[in-house]
């Protein structure tokens, strides 16, 4: 799967910005800046890993900026994400 | 309560203020850029967070716009209750959103789950109001949408509200002959709570059932005007006590206070019973045990 740089989401409270770019190496590689990662960030990645997985996507670097966002948003935001990158429609 | 449906913040906070309805809105407050962002966060939210018991909407797009069809499929995917219909004009409309619906429920094994509401914001909208009300068996109400129908009538909107005297009586009649809600448009001076209350009063006294609200600041007084009061609900409950018993002597007629008190009259003490349990005012037990 093709991936471009896209970005969804924003720096509101209760949101998240991620943005996507061309895997630099093998795999899936997520630098995540949140003020709770120490709480949350095992979870907050967990959350990304698993819904780029959902979407087939096996290489790509993902910087997020968390700012208090639920699992919901960061699915969302994340799927979005990876749609504008690909140029794919989840409801087609 | 209407919410931007790209703002998550917003989204995950507003049940704490325990709006009757939650409207997710993907049409005019979310830019062309963000319509699918907003859809896949309206989605993901309503399958994610626990709203209650709130009515859950979500505003489409235009059926006729690129992101119509998406916006349903999303809304009915995550089972919100109900789809709000922008800008409608004809029945045929509803009809169209309603095949759509039933498309999407007959693959998820749910048909009819979806209910409508339709927002008429047109003269042709108004003039058609009583068929697109019953357009539907899903259609659970129409509401107003003011600020598109002044443009449409190329006027605007004033404190009194005269320009929308018009449209209002005939929503509320068609919604009425229709058996479905009838409500109103929003308020969006947040600074003048005065003439919203006046115009709270106002459409209340036209026959409307509810406002659409754009701030949590605005619920308070919204279920201010439209609770019945202490004395309207005592006068109630004695309407329902007096004719189940007179139905109990197989009579249909009583009197209360000296006043014959008949069908009619039984009606609106159920309405005024049916406010109270919704304002949170009195339970049902208070009534019924």
């Amino acid at each position: 799967m093709e991936i471009n740089t896209a970005s969804a989401g924003t720096l509101e409270s209760g949101d998240i910005l991620v943005e996507i770019i061309p895997a630099r190496q093998k795999g899936i590689e997520i630098i995540l800046s949140s003020a709770v990662s120490h709480q949350f960030g095992k979870q907050i990645k967990q959350v990304i890993f698993q819904t780029l997985s959902e979407l087939n996507v096996t290489d790509a670097t993902v910087h997020a900026t968390d700012k208090g966002a639920l699992d919901c948003t960061i699915r969302a935001r994340v799927t979005a994400a990876v749609c504008r990158a690909t140029k794919t429609d989840v409801w087609k | 309560m209407f919410i931007p449906g790209n703002n998550p913040g917003m989204m995950q906070d507003a049940h704490v203020y325990a709006p009757d309805s939650i409207m997710l809105d993907l049409e005019d407050s979310v830019t062309l850029e963000e319509k699918d962002a907003a859809r896949l966060l309206v989605y993901n939210a309503l399958q994610s967070v626990d709203y209650g018991e709130i009515e859950m909407v979500v505003r489409i797009n235009p059926l006729g716009s690129p992101y119509g069809h998406k916006d349903v499929q999303a809304a009915v995917k995550a089972g919100a209750h109900v789809i709000r219909m922008p800008k409608t004009e004809t029945a045929e409309e509803v009809v169209e959103l309603e095949k759509a619906i039933e498309q999407i429920e007959t693959s998820l094994g749910c048909v009819g789950r979806t209910k409508i509401m339709a927002a008429i914001e047109s003269a042709q909208g108004v003039m058609n109001a009583f068929a697109i009300a019953t357009a539907s068996k899903r259609m659970m109400g129409i509401a107003l949408g003011a600020e598109d129908y002044c443009a449409n009538l190329k006027t605007s909107r004033s404190k009194e509200g005269a320009e929308l005297l018009y449209a209002r009586q005939t929503i509320v009649v068609a919604a009425r002959a229709a058996g479905i809600d009838a409500l109103d448009t929003v308020y969006s001076d947040l600074n003048d709570m005065d003439s919203f209350r006046a115009e709270l009063r106002l459409i209340k006294q036209l026959g409307f059932d509810g406002k659409s609200i754009i701030n949590p600041r605005q619920i308070e007084i919204v279920n201010e005007i439209f609770a019945p009061t202490q004395k309207e609900i005592e006068k109630a409950c004695a309407i329902l006590a007096g004719i189940k018993e007179a139905q109990k002597r197989g009579s249909g007629v009583i009197a209360v206070d000296g006043k014959m008190v008949d069908r009619p009259v039984v009606m609106r003490a159920q309405r005024c019973i049916d406010l109270a349990i919704a304002s949170g005012i009195i339970t049902k037990e208070d009534v019924y045990e």
